[in-house]
């Protein structure tokens, strides 16, 4: 069991909610997203489950601030708890780089930024030890198996302590074990950040999120809202994961 | 090790160029067997050194003057977009001019001494290293300066962190075309206007008809040249140590 050494307590004071309103995108033609508007509530995972291509990866990178897409609408964060990214983001792809060991790719963030200090390191090494991969701390990360480098991308992620993970299927290039294992791991070191996950799978879905938006559609839209209730992440003998899962399997099978 | 497998070939074709020699009984001013070449590059090892040493720096001095402009051309043209769209055209049509056809132009304009020679080396390394090294900064992992962006890191981070290691392999494989090439540059430039070096040596043994000592000059400019090719290629895979762990497993078999 991994327990969180750094969760922010759930009580909402810390918790930053992201606003979408009237949001529109057109790309070459297609109109990505008319009008979309949506709330992704403070401190809680909210799953963005839907059929790959219809929009989900742009519209995390859109939240996370790129310039190059050009949107009408506006996308706001309340509150406003820091200057500059309010977001970290991790994708399907690791992103670890190849050159430097473990824990400088956990401290990314700060090499990046100029602003690795002993107290950054602290930090690392004691995410590294949670998550099972402090003897790992020198290795080159060619030398990992896909969950453990995933490990590592998770790691890095959290080691930017922003209030908003924006999550781009990071666990579909795993085997189902180590997804759930990872899932698992992701849920605890989580807990209390507002993270906006998108998955194609329902099952991750209902496992992680608090709140599942259902995107399909052209232009995309959100076309069911569930809310699974109890605590993340639930295994597959709880009950709404269950009774659940078929109604979510066919509200996607029906787009 | 590689090298005893080196060793045991180039033993073989010495043997082979000996019997082929026996047996065709070519005259010695063709093609001389490997034991006159030998006792050739013994006997004129004084003079043959000099000239390998002015040939060796004209080869090295090219080959650092010319890494280091290949790699600021690149940085150049992937710092600024701008440059880059005037600095590329002129690259590309560079590379459609044969540099051995400047030889006698850069002899006329930088005269018979190193100068010259260094010059030429440094067109032939010029265009490999800058092309490769500009491509392999342009591939970068699109999802990796995202990533930089969202963590905020500077132009000068990405670069240093993310760019160029990742741009590492493909300036590696530049460099080896332009170490491979180099040596040509140097001996086309002595042939062409040179008082020094073996290219020099060879052409003036050869119009003598003294063609044993050609041939030791070139045995001499061959061996020379691999072991540059050869430490080149070592310290290219020290530099960039994270793929070694692909031929490790290779390494295994030998």
């Amino acid at each position: 069991m991994i327990v969180p050494a750094h969760a922010r307590k759930p009580d909402g004071l810390d918790a930053v909610s992201i606003v979408l309103d009237n949001v529109s995108l057109s790309f070459a033609g297609t109109v990505i997203f008319e009008n979309l508007s949506l709330q992704v509530e403070g401190g809680k995972c909210t799953c963005l489950l839907g059929p790959s291509g219809c929009g989900k990866s742009t519209l995390l990178k859109m939240i996370s601030g790129n310039t190059s897409i050009h949107y009408q609408g506006s996308i706001s964060f309340s509150p406003r708890s820091r200057r500059g990214n309010m977001t970290a983001w991790m994708s399907q792809n690791d992103l670890l780089l190849p050159w430097m060991d473990v824990e400088n790719n956990v401290l990314l963030g700060a090499k990046l930024r100029f602003k690795r200090d002993s107290h950054q390191r602290q930090q690392a090494a004691k995410f590294l030890t949670e998550a099972g991969l402090g003897e790992h701390a020198t290795s080159l990360p060619a030398v990992l198996s896909g969950g453990m480098r995933q490990r590592v991308a998770l790691l890095r992620t959290l080691m930017e302590d922003r209030p908003i993970l924006l999550m781009d299927e990071p666990f579909s290039a795993l085997d189902a074990l180590t997804r759930i294992k990872l899932q698992n791991m992701a849920a605890q070191m989580t807990r209390g950040k507002t993270v906006l996950l998108v998955t194609h799978d329902p099952m991750e879905a209902l496992r992680l999120g608090d709140k599942i938006l259902v995107m399909a559609g052209n232009p995309a839209k959100v076309t069911a809202i569930f809310e699974p209730g109890g605590t993340t992440p639930r295994n597959a003998d709880d009950g709404s994961v269950g009774k659940q899962y078929p109604l979510l399997l066919s509200k996607l099978l029906e787009q | 090790m590689i090298f005893t497998r080196l060793v045991i070939v180039a033993a073989g074709l010495l043997f082979l160029w000996h019997i082929l020699v026996s047996i065709t009984g070519v005259p010695h001013y063709i093609l001389p067997g490997p034991f006159p070449v030998g006792k050739s590059m013994l006997q004129n090892w004084p003079v043959l050194s000099t000239h390998l040493l002015t040939t060796m720096i004209e080869i090295l001095a090219g080959l650092i003057i010319g890494t280091l402009l290949g790699c600021s051309c690149a940085l150049t043209m992937i710092l600024s977009p701008h440059l880059k769209r005037w600095m590329l055209p002129i690259l590309v049509v560079s590379q459609a001019i044969p540099v051995f056809a400047l030889a006698p132009i850069l002899v006329l304009w930088l005269g018979y001494g190193l100068a010259s020679k260094i010059a030429m080396a440094v067109l032939i390394i010029f265009f490999p290293v800058a092309s490769s090294f500009y491509y392999g900064l342009r591939r970068t992992d699109p999802d990796l300066l995202e990533l930089a962006r969202i963590m905020e890191a500077g132009t000068l981070s990405t670069l240093r962190y993310i760019v160029i290691p990742s741009a590492m392999p493909a300036f590696a494989s530049g460099l080896r075309v332009a170490v491979a090439v180099a040596p040509i540059g140097a001996v086309v430039g002595e042939w062409v206007g040179s008082s020094a070096g073996l290219g020099f040596y060879m052409l003036h043994a050869n119009a003598r008809m003294q063609v044993d000592k050609m041939f030791a000059a070139l045995a001499l400019l061959s061996v020379a040249s691999l072991i540059l090719y050869f430490s080149v290629d070592l310290i290219l895979n020290k530099l960039i140590y994270w793929e070694t762990t692909r031929e490790l497993n290779h390494a295994h078999n030998e």
